[in-house]
This record gives structure tokens, sequence and C-alpha cells, in this order.
């Protein structure tokens, strides 16, 4: 009895303290909390709000298996989230990072959390930094999460 | 039938203990069945010499390895350059690297990065010349992974020699320990960089020999352009697989590696020099 109140009471302060945050800060939007801009597709390789808390580990995790142990998966590399988390600017190209709207800076800059990826790696996908907008052409991946999307919109009631 | 397996020296296959070719006799193989062993030797002997040539060498020399794989250690990448065919004037293979990974020429000779480079050499007695590719030469015992105090130059378990630029914290140690000058360092904030190339300000490189392509089953920037467009004069490669093309040509050929001298043993092969 007395373990079943304190497990309920500790699911509810967990709720307080995970859940509701979480719900207010990306759903109310007052003006001072960052709204990052959604990706392309329908979803995130994990879970979001997981992904919040735990995307530096994995991306830490990767960097040494590709740069030692050459493991180029997709899921993980920071080479897809660009790809995939690109915002383009009043120019209709991607931005990099060195702009205030760029995916990563939108919750970066409010946290104050200095990121130094971008000293080394590309801040935007590779063909629209050349200006040629061969990224907006489809590769494999992206037609078939298109499809994906197509499929899951036409069977919603 | 004797219960003893025959050891195999008989037939000369060095395979020890029993093999399909073992001389007739004790081993009290009849006929048919000899033959259907013989057949099944064949079979595995051919499917192995397949595998071989599809992980080792071609058009797709790392086809096979899943992008979750990790390298494999029994391959040592290597090239064999023939600076005979390699053309006085002909740049295609620095400007192919440049255009690949995303470096150039910014006016500062003294302090440009410089993956590759094209070397004239003269002998002043006689005034003969030739050209060849310089670039890193993914020594088996390279002296810039040995110098480096954060362990940030390594060398791959394929034998490619890399910079960690995520540990590199720009000493220039490895730059001073290269005999070939293969090294250089990022003096500028850098933007736009490719993204399968990263390199920022503060950190040493080199010619990676286009690990990202490698991984992905193609052949370096340079040598597809050189076999392109300039001389064919370069062969990228298994060193350690024998049926692999260059590992063939550097057993059947006179070739060359710079410096040997030193004991570095370096994976960039030259002839004609």
């Amino acid at each position: 009895m007395t373990r079943s109140v304190r497990q309920s009471a500790a699911a509810l302060l967990a709720a307080a303290f995970l859940g509701l945050p979480s719900a207010s800060a990306f759903a109310a939007e007052p003006g001072w909390i960052p709204k990052p801009p959604r990706g392309q597709g329908d979803r995130c390789v994990a879970d979001t709000f997981w992904m919040r808390r735990n995307h530096m580990t994995v991306l830490m995790h990767q960097r040494d298996a590709t740069v030692h142990d050459g493991i180029r998966s997709r899921r993980f590399s920071l080479k897809g989230c660009i790809e995939c988390h690109v915002v383009k600017g009043a120019d209709g190209k991607p931005v990099t990072a060195a702009s205030p709207t760029h995916f990563c800076r939108t919750c970066h800059d409010y946290a104050a959390v200095r990121m130094d990826c971008f000293e080394c790696h590309a801040s935007r996908p590779e063909a629209d930094a050349a200006g040629t907008g061969k990224a907006d052409a489809e590769t494999p991946a992206r037609a078939d999460a298109h499809a994906l999307a197509r499929y899951l919109r036409s069977i919603q009631p | 039938m004797s219960g003893e397996p025959q050891d195999c020296a008989g037939c000369g296959c060095g395979i020890g203990g029993t093999c399909a070719r073992s001389p007739a006799g004790d081993d009290g193989l009849d006929e048919p069945r000899r033959a259907f062993l013989r057949g099944a030797a064949a079979t595995a002997v051919t499917t192995l010499a397949a595998g071989v040539t599809l992980y080792s060498f071609g058009a797709e020399p790392a086809a096979g390895r899943g992008p979750d794989e990790k390298v494999n250690p029994k391959v040592r990448w290597g090239l064999l350059i023939d600076a005979g065919k390699c053309g006085d004037g002909c740049t295609a293979c620095v400007t192919a690297c440049q255009t690949e990974n995303g470096w150039r020429d910014t006016g500062h000779p003294e302090t440009d990065a410089q993956w590759i480079r094209k070397l004239t050499v003269k002998n002043p007695r006689n005034g003969a010349t030739f050209s060849l590719p310089m670039m890193c030469q993914h020594c088996a015992d390279a002296p810039c992974v040995d110098v480096c105090p954060t362990g940030a130059s390594f060398k791959r378990a394929d034998g490619i020699v890399l910079v960690d630029k995520h540990t590199c914290i720009g000493c220039r140690y490895c730059m001073m320990a290269c005999p070939y000058k293969a090294r250089s360092f990022i003096h500028e904030p850098l933007a736009d960089q490719k993204p399968h190339a990263p390199r920022g300000k503060g950190t040493v490189e080199s010619c990676t020999l286009c690990v990202h392509r490698v991984d992905d089953g193609r052949i370096p920037a340079c040598v597809e352009a050189c076999n392109d467009t300039a001389g064919k004069a370069m062969l990228f490669g298994d060193l350690n697989d024998p049926s692999s093309e260059i590992a063939k040509r550097v057993a059947n050929y006179r070739t060359t590696r710079i410096r040997s001298d030193l004991g570095t043993d370096p994976g960039v092969y030259y002839r004609n020099i």
C-alpha cells in the first residue's frame, strides 16, 4: 500500500519535472522560448525528447566510430543531421551556423552552450553551399521518406 | 580403411592431413568419392577467389563492407605511381584533390595546405628530369604517429594514416617528424568545408587517401582523375591481397619507395624514379 502510494507520487513528480516542462517549452511558446524548426520527413532518427537530452552523446560516439573505425552509418551522423535539419534563409539557400536561425543555434544560443563542431564541419549540405540547388534532388532515402509520409497521410481518417 | 589421416606432403599441397589429392593407397577412398572431393575443393577455391577479388580490388575495392562494419585490418591500402607516365606539367591529381577535399591555394605558398603536390626532380649531372606527385606515404611505421602527444595522428587498421582533428591540438610536431613534408597546418578560419572532409583552423591535415571514398567502395580522387584525364600513372589497391593488381605489379616490377632507408614502410610505391 505504502509502496504503491510512493510509486504514484514518484510518477507524478517525474511528470512534473520531465513531462510538463517539455510540453510547455515547445507548445505554448512564449517569446523567449527556443522553437527549433522541424526537420524534413515525419520524424527524427530517435524520439525528439530523447534527442534533446542525448544528441551530443550519440554524436560524440559516432565521431570516434567514423574517424577511427570507418563506420559511416547514417543514423547518428552529423552529416545526416545537417541534411535533414536544413533551414533556408531569405535567399532560398540553406543558412550556415553563422546565422541565428540555423537549427542548432536556435537552442544553443538560448542555452549559452558553445558548439565547436562547425569550426571544421560543414553546417549546411554541400550542393547548396555551391549554390547549385542539387540538395533539392530526390535522394533514395528522401524519396523513401516522402513515399512513407504520403502513405501515412493517405491512411489517416 | 586406415583411421589415421595421411600427411599430404606427397601431393605437395602443403595443407597437411588428408586432402582430396592424397596419394591413392592407405586412405581407402574409392575413385568416385575422390572425384567428388576434387570437385568440392575446386568449388571452394573458386568461391574463395571470387570473394577475395570482390573485397580487394576492382571498381569497388571496399565492396562487401557495410556502413556499420569496422575497417578490415587484413587490408593495406596503397598506391603505385609510375613516374614514367606522369606528365611534366600535369596537375590533374592536385586539382582533383582540391576539388574533392575543398582545399585551395590562398596565395601564401609558405603556409598553404598541401595534401598533394607535384615535384619535378632533376639530375644535376645530366639534366634528366622526371615528375611525380608527392603526398602522405601512409607509412606502416609512421613517424607522425610516433611523435603525436595526444594520439590524434593515428594509423587506421587498413593502413591509412589520418589526423583525428577532434584531438589534434595543433602542436605541429608531426609536421616536423614527417620525412615527406606531407602535412600542413590551417592558419585561418574556414567556411563551407566539404561535408565529407572536415577541416578547420588550428589543426594539422594531410592526404586521407580519400578515406570517405574508400569506405564507400570507390577509389581516391587523384587516382580517378589520373586514370580518366591524364597518363594513367596511378593505381590504388590492397597491397596485402596477392590477387590485386597493385600487389601483382609490386611483385613483378622493380619499384621504389622514397626514403625507404628510414624504415617507415611507406604504402606508396613509385616506378621509374
